[in-house]
């Protein structure tokens, strides 16, 4: 079994090793002033491998869309620090960070609005190619290149030249995710991929998206409120709660063992398929909902909706509980002042 | 309760009763339909889900058994029966009598459920004062009333509040409130927890839950989300392009089902999947209305499709215990 300790550090993983392909450090981000300064992240650490996926899970308003606009360098964070193989992107300039650019992709949740409707899927694919102009330099290659990403996701190549109301929306999804793929990049931020699609297309999309991880080595992180979803796609588990990674390690670690009682609930409540396995008359209810990001609560920001919540968790900040890995894995943290004890009553 | 002449219905009657219903629905090239014979019914007490994909027909059918069908789409055939009533054949007048105290809805989004200009109470009281003909005074205590069981924090202070001051998750509980106000026999619930978050999810449930057990109401839960289905539904419909293609108890259906479709949705679902193998996925996607195959509708995405599927569309045929599957061949499912 792994031990407890406890510290004072921040959330988040904490393995030390080989250089990754993320790092994200101490990342705060927050909007307007004054009074009405809303904090949208504070003090995020990510980290991820290459060719590896991490899962991002919260409710709205936890800070998952800020926090994917910061890794693909379109917000600037206020504090902390955010490497791709120790570089800073918000430090480049230029034809740098150009090609910098090329290296983290995204797919977003609609593939119904991100899909320009007056372009073919071709025309979609290619386009980052207009403006990462050596990628693919001449017209025969990026047609080939074009057949050869429509296989990848599986679809046709005749497709190439369908325009997106005629595809269904998981194949647009595809489209999307080809787009993404155009530029070869080295990590993918999914956000919500699968969640507008239909149940029995949301599989084909998931296996699309494992394979292409195994065949090209693609990293993704992939913030999903599917808690299904991400206990099958990802590696780790981030878990955020206004603005703040609560706890996060090893899928298994997470999805069995959880130490923060947010996860706990986040886990109860979700509905599950096997009746066998729904202990609904043990589920953890949380009171009321997540409170306004103007305006965090003291201490643990947690406590206003935490069964465990005592005095204490309103003036002190909670701290770092660390369960060591027994393998190579991340640690498994959590900020609480009482977290769970490894084997949860309702498992 | 009500000034409705039909007869007092027995605890043994469905409370809702579908029959055969068809939807046909205009569209710019032609009319296809929507829905397609569908049939079921609910017992107050009990819980039934229709369970399908965007465009299977589950939200027109919800739409047309309360009245609320868009101009587009009519209804060209089939019963719905409350209190023995086919209310498919009464006037729009007679119709609006029946909504709220025998049927009522809540709708997926509550944001354009609710009107953004009236205070909340007021709205909640409305059906007080349209039905029983309370005063605006006594219709705002009830309206408070309900919003302290829904689980409104001052109620009182908060009745005076627009919708857009309230979050998701009280909207719904708002929405909730105005649909079981005059105790109807039927709820219809679309997709209401859609929108939510995962624990705010729970609470509407839960909140649900307990209300159709005080008020011993029949509930029909639309949705897509066979988890939700498999925690809080007794029986299950699952409908396919418009048609049924399984009914059953909810226990039944999801521990052997009967339809090739039924199994495909259930076995996609990666909750026991292991990670890194591949999910058994249903291949393409459903047809569009205006091309569903004249043959079995599942046909082609079907595993067991054979020359009679593309040729003669199976009928829903009892497969025992109460139970119901269109497909030919969906002995062959057991054997597995």
């Amino acid at each position: 079994m792994t031990e407890s300790r406890t510290t004072t550090e921040t959330a988040g993983p904490r393995t030390g090793g080989h250089p990754p392909l993320l790092e994200v450090r101490g990342v705060t981000k927050s909007f307007g002033s004054g009074r009405r300064r809303l904090t949208a992240l504070d003090g995020v650490d990510v980290r991820l491998g290459r060719g590896e996926t991490l899962g991002l899970v919260g409710e709205s308003g936890c800070g998952k869309s800020t926090l994917a606009r910061v890794l693909l360098g379109l917000e600037r964070p206020d504090a902390g620090t955010v490497r791709y193989d120790g570089v800073d992107p918000f430090a480049l300039r230029g034809k740098e960070l150009l090609n910098w650019r090329r290296r983290v992709q995204m797919v977003f949740q609609d593939p119904f609005a991100s899909l320009n409707a007056r372009m073919s899927a071709a025309d979609l694919i290619g386009e980052p190619w207009r403006t990462h102009r050596d990628v693919v330099p001449d017209a025969r290659a990026r047609e080939k290149r074009i057949r050869e990403l429509l296989s990848l996701v599986g679809l046709r190549e005749s497709d190439a030249h369908r325009y997106p109301n005629e595809f269904s929306g998981g194949q647009r999804q595809r489209i999307g995710i080809a787009r993404a793929l155009a530029l070869d990049p080295d990590l993918i931020v999914c956000d919500e991929p699968v969640s507008a699609l239909d149940l029995s297309v949301q599989a084909q999309v998931l296996n699309v998206l494992s394979e292409l991880q195994s065949r090209l080595g693609v990293a993704y992180v992939f913030i999903s409120h599917d808690l299904s979803v991400v206990r099958y796609i990802s590696d780790r588990v981030t878990v955020m709660y206004l603005g703040k990674v609560i706890e996060h390690g090893e899928t298994e670690d997470v999805f069995d063992r959880p130490q923060h009682p947010y996860t706990a609930a986040l886990m109860s409540a979700a509905p599950v398929l096997d009746a066998s396995r729904a202990a609904h008359d043990q589920e953890i209810q949380l009171k009321g909902e997540i409170p306004s990001p103007f305006d965090i609560p003291s201490g643990c920001r947690f406590r206003t909706r935490c069964r465990h919540a005592e005095d204490k968790c309103a003036t002190e900040a909670p701290p770092l509980v660390v369960r060591e890995s027994e393998g190579d894995g991340d640690d498994h943290t959590a900020l609480c002042h009482f977290p769970l004890e490894a084997r949860p009553a309702w498992a | 309760m009500t000034t409705t002449s039909a007869p007092a219905p027995s605890a043994a009657d469905p409370a809702l009763d579908v029959e055969g219903l068809c939807v046909d629905l205009s569209t710019a090239s032609g009319t296809v339909r929507a829905v397609d014979g569908v049939s079921f019914s609910v017992r107050r007490g009990r819980t039934l889900a229709l369970l399908g994909e965007s465009g299977c027909g589950k939200s027109m059918t919800a739409l047309s058994v309360v009245g609320l069908l868009d101009p587009a789409a009519s209804v060209t055939g089939g019963a719905v029966r409350v209190r023995g009533e086919d209310i498919l054949r009464l006037s729009p007048a007679e119709r609006r009598r029946l909504a709220g105290p025998v049927l009522s809805i809540v709708f997926q989004d509550a944001l354009t459920a609710l009107n953004p200009v009236q205070p909340v109470g007021r709205q909640i009281g409305e059906p007080f004062r349209i039905h029983r003909g309370l005063s605006r005074r006594e219709a705002r205590e009830k309206a408070i009333e309900l919003m302290t069981r829904v689980g409104i924090p001052e109620p009182r202070q908060r009745a005076k509040s627009y919708p857009h001051q309230f979050s998701g998750g009280m909207r719904q509980r708002l929405l909730i409130a105005m649909a079981v106000a005059l105790d109807p026999d039927v709820l219809i619930a679309d997709e209401p927890t859609t929108a939510l978050d995962v624990t705010v999810q729970a609470q509407i449930m839960r909140l649900l839950r307990d209300l159709q057990d005080e008020r011993d109401m029949a509930v029909v839960l639309i949705t897509h989300d066979l988890a939700v289905v498999a925690q809080r539904a007794d029986d299950v419909v699952v409908m396919y392009a418009g048609t049924v293609v399984e009914q059953g108890t909810v226990r039944e259906v999801f521990a052997a089902p009967r339809h090739p479709y039924t199994r495909g949705l259930l076995d996609s679902v990666p909750e026991d999947a292991e990670r890194g193998q591949p999910l058994p996925a249903v291949p393409g996607s459903p047809p569009e209305l205006s091309a569903v195959p004249s043959g079995c509708v599942f046909q082609d995405r079907c595993p067991l499709v054979r020359e009679r599927c593309v040729r003669e569309r199976p009928s829903l045929r009892a497969t025992g215990d109460g139970r119901s599957a269109a497909c030919h061949f969906s002995e062959e499912l057991d054997r597995d």
